[in-house]
């Protein structure tokens, strides 16, 4: 009886210790669901993948660059706009042929629908993700927000080059441009690019 | 503690009657109680209620899908049902349906006298009623339920209606529940073994269990992490999710699939432990290769880390991405292997008889290995990009749910019920069951195979007119599955509730069956195991000890 006491005391403190620690798990768990956030990022920066790194780019790249005459790559532009309302968003020219090392500049038109003024911010994509790496862009609309009065017309400017290292299989690279609302926000420009790049430009 | 503990010291003969009393009389018993049947009884029933409320929402979608157009419902309550059916049916069905079993069998399997945290156990059952309360009110919601798809990824669901924060808090709920009942289960495999019941003698059931409470414990808690930055996204202004402040979507289905995969396992790991436990006793053979089944569900277990993305081939993630992911999966199928090759070498020259738990057993081995290997066609990533939203997809895990879970929650009530209830259910309407779930779970999922293979997207309430007759097809089976079910629901509650004039039920039921659970009467009392009983080769003859 005495030891049957002892048994079960003994038994009881070890399953609550158990526990607290099989809790201790559960919350460091939770926190590791968003750790991937930040970790996830930090993959893509460093592998380029989803075009993550081509901002970053841009500023390493003012040392000038031979221009390699002798490839020719399709740029093609594509627009969306988030949800599909609020905006008439669409590049100039759908495609150019571009001179890896060249600079070129396009320009994109985006007219408000709304009777409202609205804060606009493009969210840049390159593919093939190989491709992503080697786009220098020293000018974008997307590397801030854009405000838009009523029923504003803008025309906005991106001037990129391809890196002539561009992996030599791709002939093709698309420029993506999402345009979101984010009149909700936070009028700050992201802090990561402003950094690196004079946003008003 | 200490007050009962002088309690059992002073007052022997109150010791007794504390420990001889049965049940409390009426309703308060089922809300108050932290006995481990009752409470596995209690999830059975909400198990079973949820696979009612779910299948009714399955037939509105076969019956919707009887033919191209619009017959009966707007896309938008479909989608809701498609939505709603299959949160129900893992959350409210499946995963309850196997805390169910845990709850009954893993004490009597080891010898314990309950749970070691009974009180968190009452909790634990009694929050699922609220979470699934909140989650069938959304329907009355404007806007109605949630129907972005149970996989919920952003954008989409985030212009779910008013049912959004319900949608996530019962999701809340459902993840504590299930945390609270892994640990539980944890705990007390880990501290209340009888003296002798070493880990490599546990039933391969509490074996399954035991992994299957440690994804619980790892994954629950991502789960409740990615659904609170949805909530947040949405009213408070951050942008996990929203590329425009910042954020990416697609790192939502990461974080889901990372919970998702696992899940995957939980809802059938503890299959494997049921068949395993099953298939010796009608095969009257020990399992074959006990050892390697244990390490062949911890290997399961493992692997399911690092398999998420098979699930997101066609998203654009890299060459090197695909690669990993689909060999890392298609990995899955040797331990898997090793499960299959065992249970037909346990069944291999055994003296087999085939009553209904059998049945069903051998059943989900042939009809999980269908499911299997879509699931291992799919791996392929060039190939996925084919199957990718079609109705293969429905096909490949509803039949790894379906005769698979659905089919191993089945057969162990089967095996199990005489022992709960102290009476023999009926053989005939047992086999006559069977045979109808056999036959015409194959109607509904084998065809569904060759319409995703001819391109029909899944979650559509339309769909091109060549695809009728499997579609039809695929309807007849619904509804006659799902009116066969209603044999089962009345065999057992007759044993449950009825039972005047049924055949009692020995201490061992089945001739072929060992384990402790064997070795106390038929019914099992409220209380077993206070004294902790001792653990004899031969009741553990698959661990090697002899047998027979």
């Amino acid at each position: 009886m005495e030891q049957d006491r002892e048994g079960h005391r003994g038994t009881a403190k070890a399953s609550r210790r158990t526990a607290w620690k099989l809790a201790g798990v559960v919350t460091a768990m939770f926190g590791f669901g968003f750790a991937m956030v930040p970790l996830y990022g930090a993959i893509c920066q460093i592998t380029g993948l989803n075009g993550r790194n081509s901002a970053l780019q841009a500023a390493a790249s003012a040392a000038p660059v031979q221009v390699d005459l002798s490839r020719t790559v399709k740029v093609q532009f594509l627009t969306t706009v988030n949800g599909g309302r609020g905006w008439a968003f669409g590049a100039q020219q759908a495609q150019i042929d571009a001179h890896p090392g060249q600079y070129y500049t396009v320009y994109f038109d985006a007219h408000n629908l709304q009777d409202a003024p609205v804060v606009g911010q493009a969210v840049f994509s390159a593919a093939p993700w190989s491709a992503a790496a080697h786009v220098h862009k020293t000018e974008c609309f997307c590397f801030s927000r854009q405000a838009f009065a009523a029923a504003e017309d803008k025309r906005m400017p991106v001037r990129f080059m391809i890196d002539p290292q561009l992996p030599a299989d791709v002939d093709t690279v698309s420029f993506s441009y999402t345009l979101f609302d984010v009149t909700q926000k936070a009028p700050a420009p992201q802090a990561s690019v402003a950094q690196s790049i004079s946003p008003q430009s | 503690m200490a007050h009962a503990d002088a309690h059992h010291h002073d007052d022997a003969h109150g010791h007794d009657d504390h420990a001889h009393h049965g049940p409390d009389k009426g309703v308060m018993r089922w809300i108050k109680t932290t006995n481990h049947k009752d409470l596995g009884t209690l999830y059975l029933f909400f198990s079973f209620t949820m696979f009612f409320i779910g299948g009714l929402m399955s037939l509105a979608i076969r019956a919707e899908l009887w033919q191209p157009g619009l017959q009966y419902m707007d896309p938008e309550l479909f989608n809701q049902f498609t939505t709603m059916h299959a949160l129900i049916m893992i959350f409210g069905g499946v995963m309850p349906g196997f805390v169910g079993l845990a709850n009954w069998m893993v004490p009597m399997m080891i010898g314990a006298s309950d749970l070691a945290l009974p009180r968190v156990n009452n909790w634990g059952f009694w929050i699922l009623p609220f979470a699934f309360a909140m989650l069938l009110s959304t329907f009355f919601l404007p806007g109605g339920a949630p129907a972005a798809g149970w996989t919920i990824y952003p954008p989409l669901v985030l212009q779910t209606g008013n049912s959004f924060p319900l949608l996530i808090f019962a999701i809340h709920l459902m993840g504590v529940s299930s945390i609270t009942g892994a640990i539980n289960v944890v705990v007390t495999i880990l501290n209340m073994r009888a003296p002798g019941m070493t880990l490599l003698k546990m039933p391969l059931f509490v074996w399954s269990w035991l992994i299957t409470a440690y994804l619980l414990i790892a994954v629950m808690p991502v789960l409740a992490g990615s659904v609170t930055m949805l909530l947040t996204d949405k009213y408070f202004g951050t942008s996990f999710f929203n590329a425009g402040g910042g954020g990416d979507p697609v790192m939502f289905e990461h974080i889901f699939w990372f919970f998702g995969h696992p899940e995957v396992y939980i809802m059938i790991l503890p299959a494997f432990g049921i068949i395993s436990t099953i298939i010796p006793t009608f095969a009257r053979k020990p399992l074959f290769g006990y050892a390697s089944m244990v390490y062949a569900t911890a290997s399961i277990a493992f692997l399911s880390f690092i398999v998420w993305a098979h699930h997101m081939f066609t998203v654009g993630i890299p060459l090197a991405g695909e690669l990993f992911f689909m060999f890392a999966t298609m990995l899955i199928a040797v331990p898997t292997g090793v499960k299959v090759f065992n249970w037909i070498a346990t069944m291999w020259r055994g003296s087999m008889t085939y009553e209904t738990p059998m049945l069903f057993a051998i059943a989900f081995v042939f009809l999980f290995s269908i499911g299997g290997f879509s699931g291992l066609m799919m791996a392929m990533a060039p190939i996925d990009f084919q199957y990718h939203n079609t109705y293969f997809i429905v096909a490949h895990f509803h039949y790894v749910l379906v005769p698979g879970a659905v089919f191993a929650i089945i057969a162990a009530v089967y095996y199990w019920i005489p022992k709960w209830t102290g009476v023999m259910y009926n053989e005939t309407l047992g086999k006559l069951h069977f045979w109808l779930s056999a036959i015409f779970i194959n109607v509904i999922f084998f065809p569904q195979h060759f319409l995703g293979l001819a391109g029909m997207p899944r979650r559509i309430p339309d769909y091109a007119v060549q695809f009728t007759d499997f579609n039809q097809i695929s309807t007849i089976g619904a509804f006659v599955f799902f009116v066969s079910q209603f044999i089962f629901i009345y065999n057992m509650l007759r044993c449950a509730l009825f039972r005047h004039g049924l055949q009692p039920a020995p201490a061992r039921v089945w001739d072929g069956a060992y384990g402790l659970e064997w070795t106390v009467p038929s019914p099992a009392p409220y209380h077993t195991f206070e004294d902790p009983p001792e653990v004899t080769d031969a009741e553990t003859p698959w661990a090697g000890g002899h047998a027979h």
